[in-house]
């Protein structure tokens, strides 16, 4: 059997396949239909200083291939998650990661340096780049400033692996890119949500209470994996690919892109699942074509 | 309750009327527990535009033949599809979700509300109810004489009393107004359906301090607590339609979902 390990700045994964931030809870609400052991990681829900209740109902909108949402942070603040969440978390054997969000550069280092403290937390997601929220958030991961500002003081208090999730709402992904890795951030991943939005043509209304929101799943697919493939270029820390990955196939188009990792996101709503499939996938491809280590097909078409 | 998916079989698919339909289904494995007021959530998965399950009520379980139904109100193609199921077809459930309404005590006086589809799960809650030593009454809505379903199904469980906005069969208005809850004393009301229809439901049962529970119908993408799309304002705060719900006493919701 192929090797399917992998390494993201000094942290170890069993294998490439993470669960993406929002689509898997806190893993719990996945205990029934997959062991969270065999995933390579786990992404929990984006965490706020203070408790958020996010955005009105209707928050969610179903297109082609995909749908948008709205949710806009919806947590109950990093106290309760280190009182109430954060030990049953310790529990899993598999790396937790933490997506970490703020309105100020401020709450981020305030929140990166809790979470640096938590020993079974052993990376952080910095997430610069949602769409659904007024302040923070998207505006942090598209002006290039603010991107540089953040990053750099969450580097300086956090001392575990740093991962940057970028935006894909930007004109030129690799600016984001190098700025992410020149402000010392051991990987990015992306692409986050694009921004869409959907009206309900009968009752002449916007089917989202925000208006827009951020679209996921398959139809997006193309866009991330094209964004993946010129940041993967650009850097030399590793990039995790997201974006409509539905199977092994497509994750693997992201590895073949240059990912070092792939995030499952939107396919586990409907495929609870999928991440585990993915996982198998990939490691018979690999048995397949005799590769020995999912590390020699990263990035294999710019070798090709 | 253990969440389980499975490919079940389609064993029939019966027209009620006009866009209504009861789909029987059985499981490949002994079905476990199933409370009233618990969903599915079905795999339509037939084209990009049905990108999402479907979730589902569960209409009625018979246990002895190990099958689950659902009644579907053709409303977009995801229902659309399940409507076109023929027997000997396989569809995909996970199930089961959500929470559920509370039983009453025997002896209880119970009223079950609800109007179109939304009386999916007040059968099999009828039939709940009598198991629990009460008697049901049911409230059903409709829009005109033509578009009454299911009223002889659930006269074997209970007594029906029946609104249409024309008038063209029983009271002439909407369930509300039927004399029968008027001026009852009920013990427990349950409602689903439309959701002007349950605020008016639930706004009168808060007038007279009747326990009223409302199953909820949110858009939701995973049913599962994951994704938080399908949440609902209530006394304490944002909480999701499918695990918390979706069954909710009406004096825990802070009710100003429509948008």
């Amino acid at each position: 059997m192929a090797d399917l390990g992998i390494k993201i700045g000094s942290l170890l994964f069993k294998n490439p396949v993470l669960m993406a931030s929002g689509t898997c809870g806190y893993g719990s609400e996945f205990n029934d239909f997959i062991d969270i052991a065999q995933l390579g990681g786990l992404i929990v829900k984006g965490t706020t200083l203070e408790p958020r209740e996010g955005n009105p109902y209707p928050r969610m909108a179903e297109t082609a291939s995909g749908m948008l949402n709205a949710v806009g942070l919806q947590n109950k603040g990093i106290e309760y998650f280190e009182k109430h969440i954060y030990p049953r978390l310790s529990q899993y054997d598999t790396n937790v990661i933490v997506n970490v969000n703020g309105n100020t550069v401020e709450e981020y280092t305030e929140l990166a340096a809790r979470l640096n403290s938590l020993d079974a937390i052993p990376a952080i997601e910095l997430n610069i780049s949602c769409p659904n929220v007024k302040r923070g958030g998207m505006i942090f991961g598209t002006n290039p400033g603010a991107a540089c500002e953040v990053i750099a003081a969450v580097r300086k208090v956090y001392r575990k692996t740093l991962i940057v999730k970028l935006s894909p709402n930007v004109t030129d992904i690799t600016e984001f890119a190098s700025i992410s890795e020149n402000e010392g951030a051991d990987a990015i991943s992306l692409i986050n949500t694009l921004v869409g939005m959907a009206i309900d043509a009968g009752t002449m209304k916007p089917k989202l209470s925000t208006v827009t929101g951020g679209l996921s799943g398959p139809a997006i697919k193309p866009v991330a994996l094209r964004m993946v493939w010129q940041a993967a270029k650009a850097v030399s820390i590793p990039v995790i690919g997201i974006g409509g990955i539905m199977n092994a196939g497509d994750a693997l188009e992201f590895i073949m892109a240059g990912a070092t990792a792939v995030q499952v996101g939107t396919a586990s709503f409907i495929e609870p699942r999928t991440a585990v499939n993915v996982i198998a996938g990939i490691s018979s491809f690999l048995d397949g074509k005799g590769f020995t280590t999912v590390s020699q097909i990263t990035g294999i078409i710019n070798r090709n | 309750m253990k969440k389980r998916i499975e490919d079940f079989t389609v064993t029939e698919n019966r027209r009620l009327a006009d866009k209504f339909y009861v789909i029987k289904l059985s499981s490949p494995t002994p079905l476990p527990e199933i409370l009233p007021g618990q969903f599915v959530e079905a795999l339509v998965n037939d084209s990009p535009a049905t990108f999402l399950r479907r979730p589902l009520s569960v209409h009625d379980v018979d246990f002895t033949e190990n099958t689950i139904s659902l009644l579907i109100q053709v409303a977009g193609k995801g229902t659309e599809h399940l409507s076109r199921l023929q027997p000997g077809e396989k569809l995909n459930l996970i199930y089961p979700l959500g929470n559920s309404f509370t039983l009453p005590q025997k002896g209880e006086s119970v009223l079950l509300t609800g109007g179109g589809c939304g009386m999916a799960p007040l059968f099999y809650l009828g039939r709940k109810v009598i198991e629990s030593g009460a008697y049901p009454h049911f409230a059903l809505g409709f829009r005109n004489r033509s578009r009454i379903i299911g009223h002889d199904e659930f006269r074997k469980l209970g007594e029906v009393h029946l609104a249409t906005e024309d008038g063209s069969e029983g009271y002439r208005g909407f369930v509300t107004g039927i004399p029968a809850f008027r001026e009852e004393k009920w013990d427990r009301v349950y409602s689903c359906g439309p959701e002007l229809m349950m605020k008016a439901v639930a706004a009168e049962c808060l007038k007279r301090d009747i326990f009223c529970e409302v199953s909820l119908e949110n858009l939701m993408a995973c049913g599962i607590g994951a994704c938080l799309c399908c949440v609902v304002p209530t006394t304490s705060g944002n909480l999701c339609t499918c695990t918390d719900g979706p069954v909710f006493n009406v004096r825990d919701l802070k009710w100003q979902t429509s948008g």
